[in-house]
């Protein structure tokens, strides 16, 4: 058959695929995937017989516009956010528990170090901070303060609140995509955020100011800090698929990590959101007296823990097989 | 032939063929949003600027939802493609051909912070010539491609000559290359252009410039011409 009459043909049933693509009617809509399959072979013939270049590109062209049509992925499931976040997070947590762990190791052990190192030594302060900054951080927990947690006293709850989502989440992601560098990125910034953080809170400790920074710190801690080393676990994920991909290929193994990587990042951004909430709202308010923050703190700190070990697993012994 | 297309093998039997997009087009789409991103966070700061803290408040909040999610929005919702990515004619898909998810698409988005180092995308760039199908790092983790919109694929005019056809049946790759040459031959030097079509004479029986004129007539007669 010449490529002309292949053309005249078939013209009428290309142009009802194109009009199915737009989904003019129901009926056209409905007629789509038989028109694909057809235009589908077409397309195998046309390339077969070695038709004219022009011919094999616009059935080409037709085959790729329908099939991204008809393989959409398929919305979301309802009560697919209530699953992940009462079942799957936490389980795919404790499935990668030895990576949260490294993470955990990398920052609470430089915070703990530092923090020890300044607290017996003061000096060492400047070792991590420049003598501005430790100024600044006196400042923002200085008991005469009516805010803590910021140098102004004027600034809004919301305000903070904004600034905490911006600044701590983008801190978040770019842990997570320190991972590409083979998950040296996302280790070096858990261990300077936990140096930063350790430098301070020895500091502070030791000119007197423990309460209004502990206090602070304590409450909102359960979630940020948290979430903080779950964005480093997702980034070392990826870094381990690059650096020991196992029987895979490098880019298999990243690809096939970098699914469920991504899962614990959307936990570790909601839990980054309630921190924002808590330390807006409540942690920097010096209304609050120490003790009862103390004791929040205990128990959203309590609450996190049992989320982590507990949330899911009932589900998952069901699911288990026997 | 030297090309860049990936082939996608579908349930139905067919390979599609899809055209990955190099550094250039996808560096201006980048510049496009970020343009239409400051205008966005310029319009939206003069707005809310009147609510004091407040407002200050809700603008860090629409900075971290535009410099991280602008992307991911348009790529789900607006099929594959940012406004810069429309404009310019490109698409972000799944290596399988499908339209981009949403996992994949927050995957590439989120890393591209890793892209961006050591400086103005330098690792991206360097992922991109070094892969095969234009993949920023990103784009390696997500398994996505950034490819051309079937509608920019059209072929393009080819230069005038009288139609005729090939003395012998000529493979599909063999077509491609006579078409390919009549498009670009327009912007070779003349003496280049005799110098590639006498490459053919065994097909075109002519030198000069009348291998040139036959080779584009039958380009033009390939591409359905008669």
């Amino acid at each position: 058959m010449s490529p002309q009459e292949f053309l005249r043909r078939h013209e009428a049933d290309w142009t009802a695929l194109e009009r199915a693509l737009a989904a003019a009617t129901p009926a056209d809509a409905q007629a789509l995937p038989a028109r694909y399959r057809q235009a589908c072979q077409h397309l195998a013939l046309a390339r077969e017989r070695h038709y004219p270049p022009a011919l094999v590109d616009r059935l080409n062209r037709l085959v790729v516009q329908a099939h991204h049509h008809l393989y959409r992925m398929p919305p979301p499931r309802a009560g697919a956010v209530a699953r992940f976040l009462l079942r799957d997070f936490p389980a795919l947590v404790r499935a990668h528990a030895g990576l949260f762990w490294l993470a955990a190791l990398c920052f609470y052990g430089a915070f703990a170090a530092i923090a020890l190192a300044v607290w017996w030594q003061p000096s060492l302060v400047y070792s991590v901070l420049d003598a501005s900054q430790v100024r600044e951080f006196e400042a923002m927990y200085d008991p005469a303060r009516r805010h803590l947690g910021s140098t102004r006293d004027d600034a809004g709850d919301f305000l903070m609140f904004g600034y905490y989502v911006q600044h701590n989440i983008g801190i978040g992601f770019q842990t997570f995509a320190g991972g590409m560098l083979g998950g040296i990125g996302s280790l070096v910034i858990l261990l300077f955020n936990g140096l930063t953080l350790g430098a301070v809170a020895g500091h502070l400790t030791r000119v007197g100011f423990h309460d209004t920074f502990w206090s602070f710190v304590c409450g909102h801690g359960a979630f940020e800090l948290t979430a903080i080393v779950l964005a480093g676990m997702a980034g070392l994920m990826l870094g381990r698929a690059l650096v020991a991909p196992g029987r895979l290929t490098r880019g298999e193994a990243l690809r096939q990590q970098a699914r469920p990587a991504v899962r614990i990042i959307y936990g570790a951004a909601l839990l980054l959101v309630l921190a924002a909430l808590v330390e807006a709202f409540w942690s920097s308010s010096q209304a609050v007296p120490p003790a009862l923050k103390y004791a929040v703190a205990a128990l959203l700190w309590g609450a996190v823990a049992l989320y982590f070990l507990r949330a899911g697993r009932s589900a998952e012994a069901a699911d288990a097989p026997r | 032939m030297l090309d860049s297309t990936h082939s996608v093998a579908t349930p139905e039997g067919v390979d599609l063929t899809l055209v990955p997009a190099g550094v250039l087009p996808r560096a201006t789409a980048f510049l496009i949003d970020l343009l239409l991103r400051g205008v966005i966070l310029v319009v939206a700061a003069s707005a809310i600027g009147v609510l004091g803290h407040v407002g200050i408040g809700l603008f860090l909040l629409l900075l971290f939802l535009v410099e991280w999610f602008y992307p991911v929005l348009f790529e789900v919702l607006g099929g594959g493609a940012t406004p810069g990515k429309r404009s310019v004619g490109l698409q972000v898909v799944e290596v399988d051909g499908r339209p981009v998810g949403l996992a994949a698409s927050v995957i590439r988005n989120l890393l591209r912070a890793a892209d961006f180092l050591p400086l103005l995308f330098g690792l991206g760039l360097v992922s991109m010539l070094f892969s095969p199908r234009f993949q920023r790092l990103g784009d390696l983790a997500a398994g996505t491609l950034v490819v051309w919109t079937p509608e920019r694929l059209r072929t393009v005019d080819l230069p005038p000559a009288p139609a005729q056809a090939p003395p012998s049946p000529l493979r599909l790759a063999e077509q491609k290359a006579l078409i390919a040459f009549a498009e670009r031959s327009q912007r070779l030097a003349p003496a280049r252009q005799v110098e590639l079509a006498e490459l053919l004479e065994p097909l075109t029986l002519a030198r000069g410039d009348l291998a040139v004129t036959r080779l584009r007539g039958m380009a033009r007669w390939l591409a359905g011409e008669r």
